[in-house]
């Protein structure tokens, strides 16, 4: 049997003092006749665990509160009284306790509850996806009473019975340990299934009419105790004894969950949470989780492609790498460097983005990014960053970027946890309510773009002066709208570190490994007013400034803000060569089009978003004969003749992805200290070196706004069109749509109802959209989420040049 | 619920016309012989809110002594004293909260009931003196959802002594301020239970919390430190304010000071609740004296009897004559609980009666314990096999060890001279958080334990299975 973590939670580790000066904290107990030293606070159950006795439980999760429901942990505890059975899940050690897991009391105990839990249990499970890895299974095993005598009708009900798009609950196998709802409630805060009924009656259930519709619900999938909560991705797909699987880091946004990924058959067909300290805590959002589906898709590109008067069609690897290299050194010597541009690098691993860094440096092109102009200026991790951790401990955590519910979700779990543990109080500054608002302690409101002038009044408030100075502040810091310039954000950043100089930053930058992209080469190098960045890149594009476009997983067309300048640039490049795993809308138009490997299909490192740097498994083989990214970049850096990698580059000789993490170590400062051996000894990564910067100097001129306009503001729901979510058979349907929300009161003013197609017309171009009326959005304001499947598209009158966009709003 | 409209009907109740027989001492039931008892003009003016004026004119402190000193007991079921329970809350943490439980559902029981109908302004008078001794800011009165006439006679209690000026701010001129809230149950047993019925109050589900740490002293409604007390408990403190502790203390016996509400029902000729001294009348008093039940219906003999409430484990005759007290109980094998007495007569069928009690604590538990919420209903869905003659005498045997899953070790029982048994003291360890569990199990095992011969005539006996251990079958390494 695969040892699959159902909960990977590390158990406190308790230790031997060995200071001569005594622990305050140590508490000495007797844990089955031996000494053992705890820490003060600790439950009981943990101390047993974490000196390897044992003690079977189903409701008890270090990551959540205690409720002593299963009662399955009793165990003997002597606090003075004489031996009594106690919950070793609700009890804390207390000095000169005596603990005895194996009595002959505790173990009649644990064995009789095994046997009521598995009264009513249907016992289905060679039917069940939990069999072979289930709590319930294991223990019934190694303290169950080894015979059912419970000869009564067993409780019956429909089974199963979907309770969200991606989650379907099986009452009859369901042991009531409260852990999913637990975690919905306390975890996730969508407290969304609940109990309901009573006694032996007592049943998980959603409201009416109200689905299980929670970003977090695959968790409770991964910490059932038995198969009452199944994930419709993964049912019946495998058996736990066939699934191998490899840890690995998600990449799905920057926050860099640790994951185990599952396949079996060659075929990758579960992500599980691993509980990192500093990172996840376990927990997974359900994107990330279940994006399997697109590595798996029918669609991938498998195989190199090349334009030619048919169209494009399939070719060999040499053929197709001699094209794309044949374009770059023609561009080279025809137009020179400046007439090439390469764009992305955020999607891959830190090699891929290092070697296509050491291209774009061989061909020393001016015009490189990671960014698509969604993001904020490279300086931002020139700051003095900070941890997760540093923030969800901070006493202040200042929220100046998007929603982080949408883009970071497990960034959001873990800075809600700060709030309602009351460990930090959270001051958000933000155009629209967002999911962290409700647990903020202060949640400024702004005029989109005018987040400087509200952060300087709100630092002028004596109470938020006072709280600013109370202790340590984390400002949490990314773009929170596309649909105004990034200056906006930097600007009331700055605003905000003038007032608490102490502070340090988390980058809320979303893109899987953006940071790693941006450290390793693939920032924009010129300077502030000239930087060839994203933008510059595509407007010389769109003004025939550019001969060849490389596309390192990058889709302008859907991920660019600026949609129209996007359009304009992929048709005014003279040649596009697109690197993807997936066809898209800028691979169609691309003139050399090379399959990459996909997550799962390659091994390497990434970054996140605090710098650390952490593993990624290859578990499948790579669909077809796709490559990964820096395999690429390095081939076509050998064979650019004069702009070649010559024999002394790093990444000469390379023959492995080993390689090049060991040449990132070797010649990239910042990562020095993330060897391959660093990398082996912590799971939790290894954090790389911070540069640093200072912000550039921006100045943010608000304009006026005439009165009967609304002020947009643009940025990503967690489901949208992307790849990942647009290609995994069980997401693709979550995405909520492309619409304008509006203040319900603006419905009224406008003269339409919900649902009715309306014109948004700003000062570059007019989009069709339904109007939904939403309370989160303020009046006077219009809000739309980002790259959203549809018939209208907002993103075609957003002005990436434009400090702010208005639009007018008219019915149809 | 029951919808009510005629409040008159509560004016004529016939079986509790023990109240007016004798000269007993009435430190609870001074009122209940006038028709008009719950009205504020009938309280005062038979010396009601005179407690509260005295309370006022003492310090806090004062009055909390007083109290203590009179060693009033806890009516719930556990006998704690309320002076001392009182202590044990944080001093410095504010607000903190009286909570009453009115949410009285324990089979047999309908003292409290009668206490909120017949005298609502004598629990409110208490509520104030507690609030003022203990220092506490606002009181909770949550009265059980059944109990319509009750609920109906406090809300108009409480306008009445609002408008009065007896409770809201500033009472009676002083600066002590209290607020009062009503607030109607949910139709749940187990609210009973203090943890549980803060949960309730809360708006959660009406579910125990663990104690430790939700010790609700120090941690109860809110989060705040909040006094539970049940509803007898509060009528006997303007008693006390008014008469002071020794006068309180003269009645009944040291160790069970002053009166206790006893309701009895069953096969007696006149049940009813009666208020009795405490500590020293004998259960042989109640069932049998004259101005109590009057001896069993028919002139039956008794066969067995609940001594406090459906979830304490039985007595037989030969516990009749031990005094209704608390410690005596205990060492008989049962418990006094919230001092209700149900009678069995000779007549009765002993597995049917069991069955009664575990059908309503199987259907009473609230799912949180995996002991109650499976084994209750596994106890009573064996029982209604061996009742309906379908039975074995493995059954019988699976039903001990799932007893033994709930309340590990002896279980206590009464002594049977007639079986030759020593008694098991009271109280019985348990697996579960509450009580609830345990309940389902007592009666069932009193029964099994003190009339075996009414189940082995039920069931049919078989051989015994051959039990193969799990690991000779498969190998498996347990």
């Amino acid at each position: 049997m695969t040892d699959v973590p159902t909960e990977v939670a590390e158990e406190p580790a308790i230790e031997e003092i060995s200071e001569p000066e005594p622990d305050p904290n140590a508490v000495q107990v007797t844990l089955n006749g031996s000494a053992v030293t705890a820490q003060k606070g600790d439950l009981v159950i943990a101390v047993a665990e974490g000196n390897g006795a044992a003690v079977p439980h189903f409701c008890y999760h270090p990551r959540m509160s205690s409720v002593g429901m299963c009662r399955q942990c009793l165990v003997e505890v002597d606090t003075g009284r004489g031996m009594q059975l106690q919950p070793s899940c609700m009890i804390t050690v207390s000095p000169d306790m005596k603990i005895d897991t194996e009595s002959p009391t505790a173990k009649r105990a644990q064995e009789g509850m095994i046997e009521l839990l598995l009264a009513n249990h249907p016992l289905d499970c060679p039917v069940c996806d939990k069999g072979g890895e289930c709590p319930l299974q294991d223990q019934s095993y190694a303290v169950g009473p080894g015979e059912s005598r419970y000869v009564e009708e067993k409780r019956h009900y429909e089974k199963p019975i979907p309770i969200s798009d991606l989650v379907l609950l099986d009452r009859e196998r369901c042991i009531l340990c409260d852990r999913c709802t637990r975690f919905a409630d306390e975890v996730a805060g969508d407290k969304l299934i609940v109990f309901t009924e009573r006694g032996n009656n007592t049943q998980v259930m959603t409201f009416p009419d109200e689905p299980f519709a929670s970003y977090f619900s695959g968790n409770t999938v991964q910490i059932c105790p038995v198969g009452a909560l199944t994930a419709e991705p993964y049912r019946f797909k495998a058996r736990p004894w066939d699934l191998e699987q490899q840890e690995s880091t998600c990449t799905t946004c920057s926050v860099g969950c640790r994951t185990v990924v599952q396949s079996s058959r060659d075929e990758l067909l579960r992500y599980q949470g691993v509980d990192s300290d500093p990172v996840n805590h376990g927990w997974l959002c359900d994107r990330g989780r279940f994006n399997f589906e697109a590595v798996n898709s029918e669609h991938r590109l498998t195989q190199p492609m090349i334009r030619t008067e048919a169209g494009l069609i399939e070719a060999s690897w040499s053929g197709a790498m001699a094209s794309a290299s044949g374009l770059i050194r023609e561009t080279l010597a025809n137009g020179g460097p400046a007439r090439i541009a390469i764009l992305g690098g955020a999607r891959g691993s830190n090699e891929d983005a290092f070697a296509w860094g050491q291209l774009a440096d061989a061909i020393d092109t001016p015009y490189r990014d990671a960014q698509l102009g969604d993001g904020l200026p490279g300086e931002l991790l020139g700051l003095n960053r900070a941890t997760i951790d540093e923030a969800a401990n901070a006493s202040t955590i200042v929220l100046l970027g998007p929603d982080l519910k949408e883009e970071l979700p497990v960034l959001y779990l873990r800075l809600r946890d700060a709030a309602e543990k009351k460990r930090s109080k959270i001051i958000e500054f933000s155009a629209t309510d967002t999911g962290l608002s409700r647990y903020a302690w202060k949640s400024v409101r702004h005029e989109p773009g005018n987040q400087t002038d509200a952060v300087e009044s709100a630092i002028a408030d004596a109470d938020i002066a006072a709280q600013l100075a109370s202790g340590d502040v984390v400002i949490v810091a990314g773009r929170p709208n596309l649909a105004e310039s990034s200056d906006a954000t930097v600007a009331a950043l700055q605003a905000m570190l003038n007032a608490a100089p102490g502070a340090k930053v988390l980058p809320a930058l979303r893109r899987g490994n953006v940071v790693g992209a941006l450290s390793l080469g693939m920032a924009p190098t010129g300077p502030v007013g000239d930087r060839g960045d994203a933008i510059d890149a595509l407007t010389a594009a769109a003004e025939g400034k550019i001969d060849l476009l490389i596309l390192v997983g990058a889709d302008p067309l859907s991920d660019c803000p600026d949609t129209d300048l996007a359009r304009r640039a992929l048709a005014g490049a003279r040649r596009i060569i697109s690197i993807d795993t997936h066809p898209s809308e800028s691979t169609k138009l691309a003139d050399v089009v090379l399959a990459a490997a996909a997550y799962g299909e390659k091994s390497g490192t990434t970054t996140n978003l605090e710098g650390r740097v952490t593993t990624l498994a290859q578990k499948v083989t790579v669909v077809g004969t796709a490559r990964p990214d820096w395999m690429i970049a390095v081939e076509l850096g050998m064979s650019l003749g004069d702009n070649s990698f010559g024999a002394d580059h790093p990444l000469a000789d390379v023959a492995s992805v080993n390689d090049v993490t060991d040449a990132i170590s070797a010649t990239a400062p910042l990562f020095a200290m993330v060897t391959r051996q660093a990398l082996a000894g912590d799971p939790n990564g290894v954090m790389s070196a911070q540069p640093t910067a200072l912000l550039p100097a921006v100045s943010v001129a608000v304009a006026g706004r005439n009165s009967y306009d609304y002020r947009l503001v643009v940025n990503r729901k967690l489901y949208d069109g992307a790849i990942g979510t647009a290609m995994s058979r069980s997401l693709v349907n979550l995405a909520p749509g492309a619409a304008a929300h509006v203040h319900p009161l603006d419905l009224d003013g406008i003269g339409v109802t919900e649902g009715t197609e309306v014109k948004l017309i700003s000062a570059k171009a007019t989009a069709v959209l339904p109007v939904v009326g939403n309370n989160n959005v303020p009046r006077g304001v219009v809000w739309a989420p980002f790259n959203q499947p549809g018939t209208g598209s907002i993103e075609d009158i957003i002005d990436a040049t434009a400090a702010n966009t208005d639009v007018r709003i008219e019915r149809i | 619920m029951s919808h009510h409209t005629n409040s008159q009907g509560a004016e004529t109740h016939d079986y509790i016309a023990g109240f007016y027989i004798g000269d007993r001492p009435k430190v609870v039931t001074s009122r209940f012989e006038y028709e008009d008892s719950h009205t504020l003009e009938r309280f005062l003016a038979t010396d009601g809110y005179e407690g509260l004026k005295k309370c006022l004119t003492m310090s806090p402190q004062e009055m909390h002594d007083e109290v203590r000193n009179s060693t009033v007991l806890g009516r719930g079921g556990a006998g704690f004293p309320a002076g001392v329970k009182w202590g044990f809350t944080p001093q410095g943490v504010w607000p903190r909260y009286l909570v009453v439980n009115g949410d009285e559902s324990e089979p047999g029981t309908y003292k409290d009931r009668l206490l909120m109908e017949r005298d609502p302004h004598q629990l409110i008078e208490g509520c104030l003196i507690a609030c003022y001794a203990a220092g506490l800011s606002q009181c909770f009165l949550y009265v059980r959802g059944e109990m319509a006439v009750a609920q109906e006679r406090i809300a108009a209690a409480l306008n009445d002594a609002y408008a009065a000026g007896y409770i809201g701010k500033n009472i009676l001129g002083t600066d002590f301020s209290v607020d009062i809230v009503l607030h109607w149950g949910a139709g749940a047993y187990v609210v009973g239970e203090e943890t549980a019925l803060i949960e309730s109050l809360e708006g959660e589900r009406g579910m125990p919390r663990l104690k430790p740490p939700f010790f609700p002293a120090a941690v109860g409604l809110y989060g705040k430190p909040t006094i539970v007390n049940n509803v007898e408990t509060l009528a006997n403190l303007p008693f006390v304010a008014i008469n002071g502790s020794a006068a309180y203390t003269a009645i009944g016996t040291p160790t069970s000071p002053g009166t206790r509400m006893v309701a009895v029902s069953g096969h007696v000729k006149r049940p009813g609740v009666y208020e009795i001294v405490n500590g020293s009348t004998t259960f042989r008093d109640i069932i049998y004296g004259d101005e109590f039940s009057q001896g069993i219906r028919d002139g039956n003999d008794i066969k067995a009897f609940v001594p406090g409430g459906g979830s304490a484990p039985w007595f037989v005759e030969d516990q009749l004559d031990i005094p209704f007290e608390g410690k005596e109980a205990s060492a008989a094998g049962s418990m006094l609980g919230s001092g209700a007495i149900m009678v069995m007569d000779a007549t009765t069928d002993i597995p049917a009666a069991a069955y009664t009690l575990t059908k309503f604590y199987a259907h009473e538990s609230c799912g949180k314990c995996t002991p109650c919420r499976e084994g209750g209903t596994w106890l009573m869905r064996m029982l209604e096999r061996v009742i309906a003659g379908h039975g074995t005498d493995a059954d019988l045997d699976q039903m001990r060890e799932v007893g033994q899953t709930i309340c590990p070790g002896d279980m206590p029982h009464a002594s049977s001279e007639r079986l030759g048994l020593e008694a098991v003291p009271f109280p019985y360890k348990m697996t579960t958080i509450c009580f609830v569990g345990p309940s389902a199990w007592a009666p069932l095992h009193s029964a099994l334990t003190l009339f075996p011969e009414e189940f082995e005539a039920r069931v049919t006996k078989v051989p015994k299975r051959v039990s193969i251990p799990v690991t000779a079958l498969s190998g498996a390494d347990a």
